[in-house]
């Protein structure tokens, strides 16, 4: 019955505690958050030691970046000015992904809103002195149904064709870029110059610096009212997936196709649908980055934006309202890298984040448990 | 106390998982030379238990000896070297390689040269020895299934195991096979080798075993009874801790009106081969109408036409008079078809319920609502009300004990049974008046059967219309009223008091007016 002395030897050598992985069957609420946090600041750790390797001064680099871009209320400002087109864009890509249509496409999308609001103006369908109360809301429309439209041709093709929406989506961004450069260089360049003429005030979304007059602390302010659309986005979205009857058929249909087919969804018609709202919220997020910041139609409206908001939609775990704050966080990080440009830094941590976040979903999904190995006889 | 008549000893073996305690306190005895029947219901701990044996999992507490030495498997490669194999349920062979190479495969030799010649011959040598017969040089693609399964046998076989559990060897095959596997078995344990039989099918266990050993949740609820001590009633007790009833109490029946009317269907099949050549059968409420078939004969090509999942290319579906689905209406892309059928009151309980009949990463109460959220209370305008579907959910969970925490759990977390009952729940409780029913049973333990089949007469008592879908003839017996035999598309007869023989002819392609003795039913 007893163990041999041999046996007991070889355990003494043996590793005295086991990793175990189990799988989580329930997570509170407020888990998957605390994970993301953790992950937050184990990726500023790592940062800062590689900071600290090349011979800087992790906390000194980290105030700089808070301040660069949390510091004050100019610079926090600026961060949610950057953070509104990547709410638009990430929100675009989650309803998207919800019914795992990859739409890569939220870059040309975005571009193509910014092209329709623009062509409101400049065409001009309407006056250069028609009231902002009619100008702007006819930019948003006409925004959104090109985005929109942007986002049907792949949908199409997707539903009738089972085209992959992955190629043509992508292949569309390229196709508008080339669109809009056509009429910046072209149609309404301005004496030969790569944009357009500005745009008239009556074009402008608000900004808080125009209320400076009345409030002075919002004296060269620049979030415009495109964060308020991308708030009232995000709850729209949400109430679409989470309650509503159309949600409830995009989330069946993203979670089994034949199942939803079963129970009686048609999925072609989803699939033109989810593709159009996903192509008219990143259209929207064009027209108010051409119309709160720019003020003109021009090539460089973008650094990816489209693109980043499919980093972001990931890491909201396509959760509307977590777009917003990891918008912020990204804006921030956009913001930073401009301040101190050189090194290089705020990217390096950006990376570093986006691996931790990505690492932590494991322990969304598992236990770890360390077990002592017992020695019973 | 490890005398040598043991093959393998498993003593108190415990294993836990998140929330279930898989064994507890198991102990199981193989004697050299015997075929042991390991038996329970779903989830009764038996794979759990091998997977211990086999290496795949470590115990949390117990002890393993082999051939009397006591051993401590830290991987699968361990038990190997042990001489303890096993035959998975679902293969783990390579297609596009021959019978040979996969056996051959993970093995040390041949070190450098492969002389395929010499192993094929060493390979059928060794099956012809156990009755395996299967041509070595032929591709895995091209075997049956029950041929694969004798490569899985022989590839154990050939690396020299002798004890050699299999894994509900029978389940994937037909009733032939099931007898030459059983007689391979035999002469296996002949020359000395052990077998550990994993199975819920209490006749196949009484033929083949020598001795039984019943699981109930984790625990040991008889250890190796001999099996002529023991009968299939005493077993099915032990399994579920309480009588089980095979004979179902039914009241006659009353049929009504005809609810369904299917007339000359034709449909092809995914291949684009004909499926449906010219079904017509009726289903009156109140009864049920049994379909019989070997599996692959239409029998899941007809639901699907009948549910609108499925173009049809003539023939028409009526449900109480009105067409439901002809040609001209499937035709183009047959948009909303499925929808007009749910709405005329058809609930379809299909086939293959974890890639159709549910979605895994969705909530309890998500999978619930998949027929009802168009409709008010549950739809209130163009919002779900997450509310009151949460409180029909947790009926429903209640009232067909579904075993979830919560029923905002997902659906993939639930065990094959309650996943079964859920979407029994949900395709019941819109009360339809006609429900196709595809292989509502299968996979389910004896408990969870009779709960099944007891939810279906009940519903023929409530004056459904019910077309019953199934590959188990006794269950179909049991339960229908009228049964219609399909084979190779078309319908061989319909009878009313069947008997297995008259079924099996039919089953196999004899037309019912071709048997002789047999009087077609007056409709």
């Amino acid at each position: 019955m007893s163990i041999s002395e041999q046996d007991l030897s070889q355990r003494r050598w043996s590793f005295p505690f086991r990793v175990k992985f189990e799988t989580r069957l329930e997570q509170p609420r407020w888990f998957s958050g605390a994970i993301s946090l953790g992950a937050v600041i184990l990726a500023l750790i790592l940062g800062g030691v590689v900071l600290k390797f090349v011979g800087g001064d992790p906390i000194r680099a980290y105030s700089f970046m808070v301040k660069a871009s949390f510091g004050s209320l100019g610079v926090l400002s600026d961060t949610l000015t950057k953070a509104t087109p990547l709410i638009l864009t990430g929100l675009a890509c989650a309803i998207a992904f919800r019914m795992r249509l990859w739409n890569i496409g939220a870059e040309g999308q975005f571009f193509l809103g910014a092209f329709g609001a623009s062509a409101v103006v400049l065409t001009p369908l309407l006056p250069p002195d028609t009231s902002a109360w009619l100008m702007l809301p006819a930019m948003m429309i006409v925004g959104m149904i090109a985005g929109a439209l942007w986002g049907f041709i792949p949908g199409f093709l997707k539903a009738r064709f089972n085209v992959n929406e992955i190629i043509s989506t992508l292949m569309m961004n390229y196709i508008a870029v080339a669109w809009n450069n056509f009429f910046i260089f072209a149609v309404w360049t301005e004496g030969g110059f790569q944009m357009s003429p500005q745009f008239p005030k009556t074009a402008w979304l608000p900004r808080l610096t125009d209320f400076g007059k009345d409030i002075p602390a919002f004296r060269g302010l620049t979030t415009h009212l495109g964060l308020i659309f991308g708030l009232v986005a995000a709850a729209i979205v949400w109430w679409i997936v989470y309650r509503s009857r159309w949600g409830y058929e995009i989330r069946l249909i993203g979670d089994n196709p034949r199942a939803a087919k079963y129970a009686g969804i048609n999925i072609m018609r989803n699939t033109i649908l989810v593709m159009m709202l996903s192509g008219a919220l990143a259209g929207l997020g064009g027209m108010s980055e051409i119309s709160g910041v720019v003020h003109r139609l021009q090539g460089a409206i973008s650094p990816g934006y489209g693109f980043t908001g499919i980093i972001i939609a990931w890491l909201a775990k396509l959760n509307p309202f977590l777009i917003v704050p990891i918008s912020i966080l990204f804006g921030g990080l956009i913001l930073a890298g401009r301040e101190i440009q050189p090194s290089g830094i705020p990217m390096l941590i950006q990376g570093i984040i986006l691996v931790c976040l990505i690492a932590s979903d494991f322990l969304l999904r598992y236990r770890i448990r360390i077990v002592k190995l017992a020695r019973e006889a | 106390m490890n005398d040598d008549k043991n093959a393998v000893e498993m003593e108190g073996i415990s294993k836990q998982f998140p929330g279930v305690l898989a064994n507890d306190d198991v102990d199981f005895t193989l004697r050299k030379g015997e075929i042991h029947a390991l038996l329970g219901e779903n989830g009764a701990g038996k794979s759990t238990l091998m997977n211990i044996l086999t290496g795949l999992y470590r115990q949390d507490g117990g002890r393993i000896f082999v051939h009397g030495k006591q051993v401590e498997f830290r991987s699968p490669r361990d038990a190997i070297n042990h001489g303890i194999g096993m035959v998975h349920q679902h293969f783990m062979l390579v297609p596009s390689q021959t019978v040979t190479e996969n056996i051959l495969l993970g093995l040390d030799e041949p070190k450098f040269r492969l002389n395929i010649s010499h192993y094929e011959k060493i390979i059928a040598d060794l099956g012809k020895r156990y009755g395996l017969h299967v041509d070595p040089g032929l591709k895995i693609w091209q075997l049956s299934v029950g041929e694969q399964q004798r490569v899985e046998i022989l590839k154990m076989l050939y690396r020299g195991t002798d004890v050699l559990i299999m894994d509900e060897p029978t389940a994937v095959l037909a009733p032939q096979e099931i007898e030459e596997l059983f007689k391979t078995m035999r002469s296996m344990t002949e020359e000395g080798k052990s077998i550990v039989f994993i199975s819920h099918k209490l006749d196949e266990v009484m033929a083949i075993a020598d001795r039984i050993t019943v699981l109930r949740k984790g625990k040991v609820s008889a250890e190796g009874v001999i099996t002529a001590d023991t009968n299939k009633q005493h077993l099915a007790e032990l399994m579920v801790g309480r009588k089980v009833l095979f004979r179902l109490e039914k009241a006659d029946s009353t049929p009504g009106e005809k609810v369904l009317v299917v007339e000359d269907l034709l449909a092809e099949n995914d291949k684009g081969l004909p499926a449906l050549k010219g079904v017509s059968l009726n289903v009156c409420s109140g009864e049920i109408v049994g379909l019989a078939g070997v599996a692959g004969n239409g029998q899941t090509e007809l639901a699907e036409v009948i549910t609108g999942l499925r173009p049809v290319s003539g023939g028409c579906v009526r449900v109480h008079g009105e067409t439901l689905i002809d040609e001209r209406k499937s035709s183009g892309r047959g948009v909303g078809q499925v929808r007009r059928v749910i709405e005329a009151g058809v609930s379809h309980i299909p086939e293959d319920r974890t890639h159709v009949g549910s979605a895994p990463n969705l909530s309890v109460t998500d999978n619930i609502i998949m027929k009802g959220y168009r409709e008010p209370p549950i739809a209130k305008g163009w919002s779900v009300d997450h509310v009151v579907a949460k409180e029909h959910a947790e009926k429903l969970r209640d009232e067909y004990e579904i075993m979830a925490p919560t029923v905002e759990t997902h659906a993939r977390l639930l065990s094959g049974g309650n996943l079964q009952r859920l979407i029994l729940a949900r395709e019941i409780s819109s009360e339809p008046d006609l429900m196709i029913a595809m292989q509502p049973t299968r996979g389910l333990d004896v408990g969870a059967i009779e709960g099944v089949q007891r939810l279906l007469l009940a519903q023929r008592e409530n004056g459904a219309a019910i077309l019953l879908v199934s590959e188990e003839l006794e269950e179909l017996i049991a339960l229908s009223d009228r049964i219609y035999t399909i084979y190779e598309g078309e319908i061989m007869g319909e009878v009313k008091e069947a008997e297995p023989e008259i079924l099996g002819l039919m089953m196999t392609g004899t037309r019912l007016e071709d048997i002789d003795g047999v009087e077609e039913v007056e409709l």
